[in-house]
């Protein structure tokens, strides 16, 4: 059977569809199908990734390694290998992708998709910029696509609209080997926060935010910075599971804030350097299978936005009502961006960005909306791999190539056969 | 010392999953199926996860006339030797009922191809004293159900024959195990409605710990073993009016 009649959610499973799922495991048959909006693991936290009352690819089968050139390590790969899978093949051999974001479930066609950052970003710029040939299946025909082009970069960072990325060749990253020498640094409060992540010159480097600070110890968290490195550490453990949909109170305010202080002092004042293995660096949260079950049946959404450099008191502001409102969980996110994107509707920008989690409810959903706005006029960004709650009209104007990305898009699937949930609610394929 | 695994029915949904991991340990792969095209794919890509070697043979489960050619090519391989059974195919028993003449092809694929194929591999793994055979039977081959008994006959067949050559092999140390699958979600069950279903990453990492144990019979999930023992207890009289 081809096709499936399955109720579907995004990752953060506030927002979900009902519809027809193929999972293809050849080419022969994916060729098989009619055109239709491809995925791949689903980690993205909103709608980008569901197709409601239409029909939907699960790319997740076509995940083989294909070819890897030592001399130039350049790695082609099926869309639907996961950047996890790639680095742990490669890292003991010397290699890693040049960009992963914090899930190693991602896919290599979401990666290309929502044009991801990692860690890195402030030296690497995004995924995109390390992809060196893509191949895409437009309405029956493969295509390669080649950097330079208008068609690569509505491609990049495009949501799977100029069609299903069926394969591509990334550069991968000479690494020392497969573990990670970490630093981690207490920040007491925002400026210290910011200061250590201007400072910061290693490859990696993260802030882990307690988004329940507030006054005086406002924005106060644990900055990381990481190298890799080669030598002997214990194996991580096999993954947990999160067995059924938490109870609301799983993640409630004193619970939160109590989880939040706890991380916090877990740092040493002084700081510590630990060697961790590369999957605990990269990826925490995988640890745990299906976490996003610990927010119950209702969900929740992430909310992530990039500010420029210079609009750093706006986050600091937005923070502020995030630590004020209660509704905040356990960790959050803050980064420093380079200005590296590759495509259109790229999410980077030179700046300041800040990811947290927020549980589904009225409270919190009129919470992100307020966020939103501000965002918006701080000059920032709003993150299709996260968004769930955004409208159009102001992510139009937060993406000033949408309409080059509308005309690229407009001759590659002319007939809209590849929107999706979230194109349609933002008005992507038509917003002025 | 050189370990090789032969993989017959390498494109199956659960094969890959299993490759994947003996490629990661290093094994030489004998992929072993008739989609050439995709046994290549899958080829490269044990290569590039660590497999010492990867190759590609011709392998009909209905067509018997070139094995003998690839227990030379197999004899020419040094050290040990291991082969993984995932051969079968399950058409609808009302196809079936349409055409009784399918049952030849069904009792094929799941148990005179592979044990033609093994009964000829058989005294080379017992020349060198190792290695492993592990064969996939299923649940369905436990008890005759409405629903599917052919395939069943042909994997309670495979059963049998697999009980069969462990006592033979394990007299000169090569181990065999009978995996029995419940359902896993594959191509082959894509879009049915199953009770207990599983992954095929789950079923090969039940297969690897199933293999370093030297378990005989895998029930994957394991809870499958409970719930056939209580299905097989169930008294003929009864269990024919029954449609599980
Ligand atoms: C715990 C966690 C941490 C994260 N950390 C980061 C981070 O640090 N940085 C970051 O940038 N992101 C991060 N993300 C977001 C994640 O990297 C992206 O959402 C990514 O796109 C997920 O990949 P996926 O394979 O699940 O894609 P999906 O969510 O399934 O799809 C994403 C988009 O890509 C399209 N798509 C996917 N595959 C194909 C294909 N083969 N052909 C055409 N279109 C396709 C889909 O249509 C959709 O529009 C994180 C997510 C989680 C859950
Ligand atoms: N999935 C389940 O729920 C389940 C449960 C219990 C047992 N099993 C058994 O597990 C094994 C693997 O199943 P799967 O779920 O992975 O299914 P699958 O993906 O459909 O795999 C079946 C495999 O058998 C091969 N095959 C069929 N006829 C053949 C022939 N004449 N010659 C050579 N190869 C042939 C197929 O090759 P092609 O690619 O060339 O078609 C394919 O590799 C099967 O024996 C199945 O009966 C499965």
């Amino acid at each position: 059977m081809d096709w499936k009649d399955t109720d579907y959610a995004g990752w953060g499973r506030a927002l979900r569809a009902k519809g027809a799922i193929a999972r293809p495991d050849t080419r022969a048959a994916l060729n098989r199908l009619e055109a239709a909006p491809a995925f791949g693991m689903r980690r993205s936290y909103g709608d980008a990734a569901l197709n409601s009352d239409g029909r939907a690819v699960d790319m997740s089968g076509l995940d083989r390694l294909i070819a890897f050139d030592p001399d130039t390590g350049q790695l082609q790969v099926e869309a639907g290998a996961r950047i996890g899978e790639i680095a742990a093949a490669f890292a003991p051999r010397g290699w890693l992708p040049a960009v992963m974001p914090g899930t190693g479930f991602a896919t290599i066609g979401g990666c290309i998709a929502q044009d991801v950052h990692g860690k890195n970003h402030h030296h690497m710029g995004s995924f995109g910029q390390h992809v060196s040939q893509i191949t895409l299946l437009q309405n029956g025909q493969e295509i390669s696509v080649k950097p330079g082009t208008r068609l690569f970069k509505a491609t990049v960072g495009g949501l799977g609209q100029t069609g299903v990325i069926l394969r591509a060749t990334i550069k991968m990253q000479r690494c020392a080997g497969d573990v990670m020498l970490v630093t981690e640094r207490r920040a007491p409060d925002w400026e210290t926060h910011l200061a250590l992540l201007d400072a910061s010159t290693a490859s990696y480097t993260v802030g882990w935010i307690d988004a329940t600070a507030t006054g005086e110890a406002l924005g106060r968290g644990i900055v990381e910075e990481g190298e890799s490195a080669s030598g002997l550490v214990r194996k991580p453990k096999g993954a947990r599971k999160v067995p059924f949909d938490a109870p609301h109170f799983a993640l409630a305010a004193p619970v939160v804030r109590a989880f939040n202080q706890a991380y916090f002092y877990r740092v040493p004042a002084r700081g510590r350097s630990v060697v961790r293995p590369l999957q605990d660096f990269f990826f925490p949260l995988d640890k745990i299978h299906d976490w996003n079950r610990l927010y119950g049946k209702r969900g929740f959404h992430q909310f992530q936005c990039v500010v420029p450099l210079e609009a750093a008191d706006s986050l600091r502001a937005m923070l502020a009502e995030i630590a004020g409102s209660g509704l905040a969980s356990p960790l959050a996110v803050l980064k420093r961006m380079g200005p590296g994107r590759a495509g259109y509707l790229s999410f980077p920008m030179e700046g300041y960005t800040l990811a947290i989690d927020f549980p589904n409810r009225p409270a919190a959903r009129a919470l992100i909306k307020r966020l939103e706005a501000r965002a918006a006029e701080a000059g920032g960004r709003l993150y299709f791999a996260k968004d769930s709650l955004a409208q159009g009209a102001q992510i139009a104007a937060m993406y000033p190539d949408l309409p080059k990305w509308q005309t690229e898009v407009a001759k590659a699937d002319p007939a809209g056969a590849l929107e999706t949930d979230m194109t349609r609610r933002l008005k992507l394929r038509s917003a002025t | 010392m050189n370990s090789s695994w032969i993989i017959l029915g390498a494109t199956s949904g659960i094969a890959r999953a299993v490759i994947r991991k003996l490629a990661a340990q290093g094994h030489g792969m004998f992929l072993a199926g008739r989609n050439q095209t995709e046994l290549e794919a899958i080829a490269a890509d044990c290569r590039l996860r660590g497999a010492r070697m990867a190759e590609v043979m011709t392998f009909d489960a209905r067509d018997h006339s070139n094995y003998g050619d690839l227990i030379t090519r197999l004899r020419d391989e040094e050290g040990e030797l291991n082969c993984a059974v995932f051969t079968g195919s399950m058409p609808e028993q009302e196809a079936i009922d349409a055409d009784p003449n399918m049952i030849e092809g069904v009792l094929a694929d799941s148990l005179t191809g592979p044990a033609t194929f093994l009964q000829m591999l058989a005294p080379l793994m017992e020349e060198r004293g190792c290695g492993a055979i592990a064969g996939v039977g299923s649940v369905a081959g436990d008890r005759g159900r409405l629903g599917n008994y052919v395939y069943g006959a042909a994997k309670a067949g495979f059963a049998t024959y697999l009980s069969g050559l462990r006592n033979r092999l394990g007299r000169s140390g090569v181990h065999v195990m009978t995996i029995k699958p419940g359902p896993v979600d594959t191509p082959m069950t894509y879009g049915m409605e199953l009770p207990l279903m599983t992954t095929p990453d789950a079923v090969a990492d039940d297969i690897l710990n199933g293999l370093a144990r030297k378990t005989n019979v895998l029930y994957t999930r394991k809870i499958w073993r409970l719930v056939m023992g209580i299905i097989r207890v169930i008294p003929e009289p009864i269990f024919k009016k029954m449609s599980i």
